[in-house]
């Protein structure tokens, strides 16, 4: 036996315990399943033996499914790989019955308890099996979570999740576990019935024993394969599982707008599975388990979610040569929101940070909003007063450059004037050793024009954060002219020490994230410009799955910080600008002062507090709406496609790298339709001609700016993906 | 060849509640009821009857299993007549005297009982289960909604306020009131009695002549909740309808139809069914049109179904002299009327379900004796009949009186 080993103590009790080799998780493979099977049955034939508890020799249960598997009936498309895949799942599905059944085979048989005890963190299959046990107990830990993310991945769980945690906690409360893939730590799962006890990490292993002890011969029949057994809340054609069923099919389809086929999947995986037997429920759910899998959005997801944000985690992108810095000390220079920001993730990393402004009391006002931020967290129960001081009291605050020669990096925050940062970049170089990395938080300036005042520009490099920076995922690290990989390396490290997913991407005006977002953005006004309806853009956007539409998202980041881009736009171009729609519309709301959120004004209308009210009415006036309203599905493709153009874009210019960090940035840091893996999975899950086409017939409508980029065209010729399959 | 309509006849309808006037009595026993007060009140000859077609929509429990058979049989009308249930949910007591008038224009039969029954007091609304409601891969991809919903999107899209739709509930029941108090549904209404000839109702019991509009406006909307927080069906209909910013919840219990125990039969026969029983035709079917539109705002089917009946009997909408539009919801009958340009002086002209309460599958077959009686009474040659059905579905009949 490879991954789990067998023993058998005084009392009788087998304990068959989980240590994949090799990995610091344990990951079920199709060897993992014939091996816990052959040891269940070696308990079950085994006389000696009363009962088995399965746990784990590793700091945690169970990660989940191999990725292999998955990626192996992912890969199998056709009418044929569906069947294999049926036929796997359903040789699960009989091992996890055989354990449910405690062995018997006959009426008359006696049943052997299993119990499982999870000594940590539980997802996935690892949950599945323990829901096949009789009892499930937990190690009472903080740092453990328990529950089924399959959804997060497009997925759903196919080993029989969602039969028994239906049938266990009925549909109402089972649904945030299975649609939302919220994965509680212990002792919340057990509140909310995911596990049956918790026990002491240390005697975790003889509470299972205590309860096999304990169990009588009807401990170990599953409440569904008892007669006269009633799902929890009615089923679906009882008169209040009727109601239960209508209104969680609305709901989940309002939070999905239509754009996750894993949840409708599993709603009928659900529904049908009710009206029959358990064994046909458990059929039932294999099938469209399968068909899910050859479904482009889990692969995608998986890829994007899991293994590129994984490996991009990691360093794939890290220059090699130049060895890990330790960051314990680090300045940060203007302490307005985003440097104050900055230095809050920073000091929660445990790094001291130096916070500077022009005068000491802006440093304060800076940790000042430090501090409200950690107040908020307290009041949601996420920090302790003791860790807010703790983090606190490594943010000093101070005027000038002073002192900031002892930080391994500095970071520079202020506002976006080319001339500011300059003096800043300026006075700052005398007053640091050249083996400081000097980083600036800049958005849109271009990192190798801004490194003309650096002294040494070897060591200058973007490091581009969004706002509000505790929330943001994303950080793109700017690679200019005469930046070194020293630099580059640092700023990585400093990034992954802050557990913020980093992306190194070449130096131009807007970056990665911003080349592709202001186009949505102007795209929203052009539409409005067109006289499409604010509602139909909106709505549109949310039902391509993205958080947020591209008005609000205006209104968010302001239109007067998007006039003044707007405004640079036109200097840079000069004479060859073109006003289009957008910058009518832009300009109209600045000149009527409807400046955004802040304002308490914008495309929208805001109530007390600056909260969103509605679309303001004015806007159906100010620009006129059009007599036919265009096809949705058109609004939907203009808002995603001109979102992919702009990465495609970038990556033929050579400003993105790599396309494992387009998609992960696009996903993580804007939220780009996130059931695609963000667009270059798109593309490849669509196919590059098909997005060729998509492109040519919105470019004859509506321009140039979606014109295919003859990269894409390229791969449309030849057939080739992005990203290879999983 | 032509059929006709020779009479109409229909019970008061009662409150569906435990505490209305026929909630003591079975579906099948008040369907029986009013099938031998047709028969007999006409002397028609049994043996001239080819079928009995009924309405019914909730059917489960005792209005399960075929209630048409059930009713046939309980009734006076020998073993011989059949019996057919149908089901087109608010549309069937309708669509039970188009088939009926269709079987005989294809030359099937020359006599029918059609009609249909809904006992709400006794089956609740729903109680039958409904794939449509609750089958994810139908549910979620047509994107349901409770019909509640449906209305207060069709009065979104189209502008009517809250005040429309109260205005429009509160000259319901005036008018309802006043064609009580003028006798005008006097030669359809067979009053019910218990078995020991006890009366138990006759007169419809929901009405509230006292309502006006300034009254009606202190209810709370009804769908609110439902629509924009738990479960939150306004998202599900505005994927379906994005260009609406939001939907506004304009219905509640007063400008929206009762909830009542029914049922109505309509005799419907040839010329030669007629002669037979020595009867004169009231009416003839000059039209009759069904069709299905998009589930979610569900009720604008009436609009289609009617543009369709209109175009077979190659008639306008000013050739009609009556309209009788199921009230399902104020903002159904407002939304007739805006898309076809019928005006409200001929529409509901002795009001209708808002006033006087909807029996699902009674109602159609309620409403086209009423627009009988009309024609007769206002001495007037055309009327349509229409009404929205569940799951996006529309029915109507146009008839002239001979």
């Amino acid at each position: 036996m490879r991954d789990f080993s067998y023993s058998v103590d005084g009392d009788g009790i087998a304990t068959i315990a989980w240590n994949v080799p090799g990995r610091s998780m344990n990951v079920m493979s199709w060897a993992g399943f014939a091996e816990i099977d052959a040891l269940v049955r070696k308990g079950f034939a085994d006389d000696a033996v009363r009962g088995i508890v399965i746990t784990s020799a590793k700091e945690h249960f169970a990660g989940g499914m191999d990725l292999k598997i998955l990626a192996r009936m992912m890969a199998a498309s056709d009418r044929a790989g569906r069947a294999k895949s049926f036929k796997e799942m359903s040789g699960v599905h009989g091992i996890l019955r055989r354990i449910e059944l405690a062995g018997r085979k006959g009426k008359d048989d006696v049943g052997k308890p299993v119990v499982a005890a999870l000594n940590g963190t539980t997802m996935g299959i690892g949950y599945e099996l323990a829901l096949a046990c009789h009892h499930i107990v937990c190690a009472d830990r903080k740092d453990a979570q328990i529950g089924l993310p399959e959804i997060k991945v497009g997925l759903f769980p196919g080993a029989g999740g969602t039969v028994r945690l239906v049938r266990r906690l009925g549909l109402e409360a089972a649904i945030p576990f299975l649609f939302k893939g919220i994965t509680p730590a212990p002792r919340k799962a057990l509140a909310a019935g995911l596990v049956d006890q918790l026990a002491e990490p240390e005697k975790l292993v003889a509470a299972a024993k205590e309860w096999i002890l304990n169990a009588d011969e009807g401990a170990t029949f599953k409440p569904w394969d008892q007669a006269g057994f009633r799902l929890p809340g009615g089923e679906p054609y009882s008169r209040k599982g009727f109601q239960t069923f209508a209104g969680a099919i609305a709901a989940i389809n309002g939070a999905t707008q239509g754009v996750y086929p894993a949840a409708r999947a599993m709603m009928s995986a659900i529904y049908e599975g009710l009206q029959v037997p358990f064994e046909a429920a458990i059929r039932i759910e294999t099938r469209w388990f399968a068909g899910m899998m050859t479904n482009p959005s889990p692969s995608s997801m998986i890829r994007t979610n899991f293994v590129h944000r994984l490996e991009l985690r990691r360093g794939a992108r890290r220059p090699r040569k130049v060895p890990a810095t330790e960051i314990d000390r680090m300045g940060v220079i203007g302490a307005g929101m985003m440097g104050s920001g900055i230095a809050l993730v920073a000091a929660q990393a445990g790094i001291e940070v130096e916070l500077r402004d022009q005068t000491l009391e802006l440093a304060r006002k800076g940790r000042q909003a430090i501090e409200e931020i950690l107040d908020s967290e307290i009041s949601r129960n996420k920090l302790t007063p003791g860790k807010k001081g703790e983090i606190l009291s490594r943010v000093s605050c101070g005027s000038g450059y002073a002192g900031l020669d002892s930080c391994t990096l500095v970071v520079e925050a202020v506002t976006e004037h080319p001339g500011l940062k300059a003096e800043v970049f300026k006075q700052l170089g005398e007053c640091v050793g050249d083996d400081v990395v000097i980083a600036s938080n800049t958005s849109s300036l271009e990192i190798s024009s801004l490194a003309k005042s650096v002294p040494c520009p070897d060591r200058f490099v973007g490091t581009h954060f969004f706002s509000p920076v505790h929330r943001m995922a994303l950080v793109e690290i700017v690679r200019g002219s005469s930046t070194s990989d020293q630099a580059i390396a640092v700023a990585f490290d400093f990034a992954q020490r802050i557990r913020k997913i980093p992306i190194i991407v070449n130096d131009c005006r807007y970056f990665y994230a911003n080349r592709c977002i202001v186009p949505y953005l102007r795209e929203g006004m052009r539409m409005i410009g067109e006289g499409v309806s604010p509602a139909l853009i909106e709505n549109s956007a949310r039902q391509i799955g993205m958080p947020v539409g591209p008005l609000q998202l205006l209104d968010e980041v302001s239109i007067e910080l998007a006039v003044h881009l707007a405004n640079v736009t036109r200097k840079l171009q000069g004479e060859g600008y073109v006003a289009d729609d957008a910058d009518k519309v832009l300009f109209r709301m600045y000149e009527l002062g409807r400046l955004g959120a802040k304002s308490g004004a914008g495309f929208y209308e805001y109530g007390d507090r600056n909260v969103r009210t509605g679309i303001w009415p004015g806007l159906g006036k100010e620009f006129k709406l059009r007599e036919g309203q265009p096809p949705p599905q058109q609004v939907r493709d203009r808002l995603l496609l001109i979102q992919v153009v702009a990465a495609v874009k970038a990556f033929e210019d050579g400003i993105l790298e790599d396309v494992r960090e387009g998609d992960v940035a696009a996903v993580f840091g804007w939220g780009f339709a996130p059931w695609s893996g963000g667009p270059f999975q798109w593309i490849d899950g669509k196919g590059a001609a098909e997005v060729c086409k998509l492109c040519d017939r919105l470019s004859a409508e509506h321009g140039d700016s979606y014109s295919s980029p003859k990269l894409l065209a390229d791969y449309a010729e030849s057939g080739r993906r992005f990203h290879d399959k999983l | 060849m032509d059929a006709y309509i020779y009479d109409a006849v229909r019970p008061p309808r009662g409150r569906g509640r435990p505490d209305g006037g026929l909630h003591e009595v079975t579906a099948v026993r008040l369907s029986a009821d009013i099938i031998d007060a047709i028969i007999e009140r006409n002397g028609v000859k049994p043996d001239t009857i080819a079928d009995v077609i009924w309405g019914n929509v909730t059917q489960i429990g005792e209005q399960g299993g075929c209630i048409a058979r059930s009713a046939a049989l309980l009734s006076s009308l020998p073993d011989s007549v059949a019996g057919l249930t149908i089901n087109r949910f608010c549309a069937s007591g309708l669509e039970a005297a188009n088939l009926a008038a269709n079987q005989i224009n294809g030359g099937h039969g020359a006599g029918y009982v059609a009609g249909g029954v809904e006992m709400m007091s006794r089956v609740p609304m729903g109680s039958d289960g409904a794939a449509l409601v609750v089958d994810p891969s139908l549910a979620m991809n047509s994107c349901f909604v409770p019909q509640g919903i449906s209305a207060d999107l069709i009065a979104t899209l189209c502008g009517f306020g809250r005040e429309d739709c109260d205005r429009f509930a509160a000259e319901s029941q005036r008018r309802a009131a006043r064609a009580w108090k003028e006798r005008r549904f006097e030669r359809s209404i067979q009053p019910v009695h218990d078995r020991i000839g006890m009366l138990l109702l006759d007169r419809d019991e929901m009405l509230r002549p006292e309502t006006t509009a300034e009254s009606l406006a202190a209810l709370e909307p009804s769908f609110r909740d439902i629509g924009t927080s738990l479960p939150g069906f306004d998202k599900v209909a505005l994927i379906k309808y994005p260009h609406l910013e939001k939907v506004d919840h304009v219905h509640h219990a007063g400008n929206s139809s009762g909830i009542v125990d029914g049922a109505a039969a309509v005799l419907i026969g040839s010329r030669d069914f007629g002669t037979a029983n020595g009867l004169e035709p009231r009416a003839k079917f000059l039209a009759t049109a069904k069709c299905g539109t998009d589930p979610t705002i569900m009720l604008t089917g009436t609009v289609p179904a009617s543009r369709m009946a209109l175009d077979q009997a190659g008639m306008s909408i000013e050739d009609i002299d009556l309209f009788e539009v199921n009230e399902a919801f104020a903002s159904v009958p407002l939304h007739f009327m805006t898309e076809l340009g019928a005006t409200h002086e001929r529409l509901n002209v002795n009001g209708g379900a808002i006033a006087m309460g909807h029996p699902l599958g009674a109602t159609g077959a309620m409403l086209l004796g009423t627009a009988l009686d009309e024609l007769a009474r206002s001495d007037r040659e055309t009327a349509l009949v229409t009404l929205c059905v569940a799951g996006g579905m529309g029915a109507t009949a146009i008839i002239e009186r001979t």
